[in-house]
């Protein structure tokens, strides 16, 4: 697949954001093609997580430019990137735990009756349509997410993330809470919507996770861009010198956080 | 052998048959715990009462034994406590919301006080006293000031981020004192004549043929709503309650408002007024007097829709599903694009308004408005909000669970009011209930999430 002869699903350039003194992100830059999975590596604290809350606009950068399609897309919270197709699952699991599935699935694009009031029906009928899709042994529908395990738990997020046609699917430690068997089961769920043409960004700091998924990782550290390359190019070793000492192998395009010698 | 054998299996089977009539009629368990509890207290006053005042057994139920289930007190519990049901169902919301309001008393006092020189001062002098349209502005008034005033504080909550705790203790000292200012000190009587009616009494209440009706509309409400939901389940092919547990709804939900109606129609007028009422209309009263059925209070009807309308916002509404899911995880209803600061000035506005509501009835109640009307309802309004299961820690509270909250409370207010226990003892059961409940809910809460 010649993903570079096409215009970029995402695409993000330069960007930076600090909190107080602290340079969270620093010129950071990021692409993704259509049907492409986009591992994004780092430690704790190196500002992946941070990088990709931009893009969902649950922080506001403060300089740099965001295209979607290729065009230039303001993304100032998490109406508008909804609005552009992306739609995240979080690493904490962003789920109201005291209400039940179809409410947490349509949490702020409720189904309403034609006389303005929630249809609860409704919306349990179209939540037990996309469960039994993605997770068919799914019953639980009458409680409070709280009640369910983390992988039942992780199907609803997933589900709401893919339910309102997302373009570009972003994962935050997507398997992080789960056992190894739920991780299997995510695994298989993200190389379907691969195949729908769907883009995703893994974000881990666990290599492991995401080699095996990832057409191609970029990784960052203290903020800034080690390099990225596409994940044949490179071995695992090669992949955690860069996360580990900032040391970008021959086979990825250096960035401003690689060192320098 | 055998018989521990089959002993065994009947009381396997006699267990779950509890739990299957709580999962049939899917009724909450918490709501059946906080009716027992209130059956409980009233069973206990009046047996209590019986035993201590050496009443006959021919007045055991009557209204002059000095008993407490007696239509005229169980009337009078239902006037005290539907102040305190209008505000604790907005404090609902506000403590779902991970929130607090400790200034809806002092709201109460400054709203009526502004209410009552409206209609005692400012407007009699353009419409003349006692005009027809004086009840209806004043209360709008008393809605539009509480909302603001709420709205407002919940400004600085949600956009200041100063905490609620904070902004509402500030009110709780500015609007007393504001209060105070309004009226210079003086009590502000009497109040208008139609607005009066809002504080219940024989002519607040709506008498029998009224009451009966309320009680009819009531009845079909549940049966609608029963065979509107078993439609609604039948049309997605969703599970249906077994029909014997939708009868047994049915049949409890009826009886319970048919028994309410027969209670507040079993109490009469007083003699004096139902004797000046005789004179006033010409007729002839009979011997022993005449017998008017006072029926619901209007401030009753009024704290029942209010319960109603805001069920219905909780349940029904988007407005009512953000407040319990940004409850539950704020950050996620932030991603999820939910508005949680104009929500949190919602909120606060909604308190407002029915602290606008509530000035209204109390001060009808007493037909006047004094700087020191509403002490200390923050603190019944959190009591009955948490007494009916709402918790602090903010995502899960209900409607009714805080209506009858707050009859709990009013109910022991009112049950050592009869015994002639000291006020200080009536505080200090209040406190101790409100500890004990929260404690026994915690418990009971931590067991089911570990089972």
């Amino acid at each position: 697949m010649d993903a570079n002869a096409q215009t970029p699903l995402v695409e993000m350039k330069d960007i930076s954001i600090a909190f107080g003194g602290l340079k969270a992100v620093d010129r950071a830059y990021l692409d993704l093609y259509p049907g492409e999975v986009v591992g994004l590596l780092g430690h704790n604290g190196a500002g992946k997580s941070c990088l990709i809350k931009i893009l969902s606009g649950a922080y506001k950068r403060d300089s740099g430019q965001i295209l979607i399609d290729g065009r230039e897309a303001k993304i100032d919270n998490p109406r508008d990137a909804k609005h552009f197709g992306i739609e995240t699952v979080y690493q904490a699991l962003a789920l109201a735990d005291n209400v039940d599935a179809a409410s947490n699935l349509y949490l702020g694009r409720e189904l309403l009756t034609r006389w303005g009031t929630l249809d609860d029906a409704s919306m349990e009928a179209e939540a037990r349509k996309v469960m039994g899709r993605l997770n068919p042994n799914f019953r639980r529908f009458k409680e409070p997410v709280i009640a369910l395990s983390g992988g039942q738990r992780q199907s609803v997020a997933i589900a709401r993330a893919i339910h309102f046609n997302a373009k570009v699917l972003i994962m935050d430690e997507p398997t992080a809470a789960l056992g190894p068997a739920e991780t299997a089961q995510v695994g298989e769920l993200i190389k379907q919507l691969k195949a729908e043409g769907i883009g995703i960004f893994l974000i881990s700091h666990d290599i492991h996770d995401v080699f095996d998924l990832a057409d191609r990782v970029t990784v960052m550290k203290n903020g800034q861009v080690v390099g990225s390359g596409r994940v044949e190019d490179m071995t695992k070793d090669e992949v955690l010198g860069m996360i580990i000492l900032g040391k970008c192998p021959a086979g990825a395009i250096p960035g401003p956080g690689a060192m320098t010698n | 052998m055998v018989s521990a054998a089959s002993a065994a299996t009947a009381a396997a089977s006699n267990e779950p048959a509890l739990r299957r009539l709580l999962r049939a009629t899917e009724v909450d368990t918490r709501l059946l715990g906080m009716i027992a509890a209130l059956l409980l207290i009233w069973f206990g006053f009046h047996l209590f009462g019986f035993l201590a005042n050496g009443v006959p057994l021919s007045h055991f139920f009557a209204n002059d034994s000095g008993l407490f289930i007696t239509p005229r007190n169980l009337y009078n519990l239902s006037v005290q406590a539907s102040y305190i049901v209008v505000m604790a169902t907005g404090m609902v919301l506000v403590i779902v919301m991970r929130h607090i309001d400790l200034s809806v008393g002092s709201i109460v006092a400054f709203v009526s006080t502004i209410v009552g020189v409206t209609q005692v001062n400012l407007l009699p002098p353009y419409l003349g006293l006692n005009h027809p349209a004086i009840w209806i502005l004043t209360l709008i008034l008393a809605l539009v000031l509480g909302a603001a005033i709420g709205a407002f504080q919940g400004s600085l909550v949600a956009y200041l981020g100063i905490p609620s705790f904070i902004v509402t203790l500030g009110g709780l000292l500015f609007w007393r004192s504001a209060a105070w200012l309004v009226t210079q000190a003086k009590t502000i009587a009497p109040l208008d004549d139609r607005f009066a009616l809002m504080g219940g009494g024989p002519h607040g209440s709506v008498g029998a043929t009224a009451s009966w009706a309320v009680a009819v509309i009531a009845c079909a409400g549940i049966l609608f709503s029963l065979y509107a939901g078993r439609q609604r389940r039948a049309r997605f092919r969703f599970p249906q309650r077994p029909m014997w547990a939708e009868y047994l709804i049915a049949i409890v939900g009826c009886f319970i408002v048919l028994g309410a109606t027969a209670i507040v129609n079993a109490y009469p007028w007083p003699e004096r007024v139902a004797a000046k009422y005789a004179a006033d209309n010409n007729i002839v009263a009979p011997a022993g007097g005449l017998f008017i059925s006072t029926g619901y209070a209007i401030p009753v009807l009024m704290a029942l829709g209010v319960g109603l309308v805001m069920t219905f916002i909780a349940r029904r509404t988007r407005f009512g599903r953000y407040v319990y899911a940004t409850g539950g995880n704020p950050e996620a209803a932030e991603l999820a694009g939910i508005n949680t600061r104009r929500l949190t000035v919602m909120v606060f506005a909604l308190m407002g308004l029915l602290a606008g509501v509530s000035a209204c009835i109390e001060s009808a109640r007493i037909d006047a408005a004094t700087n020191a009307l509403g002490e200390q309802d923050e603190l019944y309004v959190i009591a009955a909000t948490v007494i009916g299961g709402t918790s602090l820690a903010g995502g899960i509270g209900t409607i009714y669970g805080a209506m009858i909250g707050a009859l709990v409370i009013w109910s022991l207010q009112s049950g050592m009011v009869l015994l002639g226990a000291d006020a200080a003892w009536q505080t200090m059961v209040v406190g101790a209930v409100l500890v004990g409940a929260v404690g026994i809910d915690t418990y009971y809460r931590r067991r089911t999430a570990k089972g």
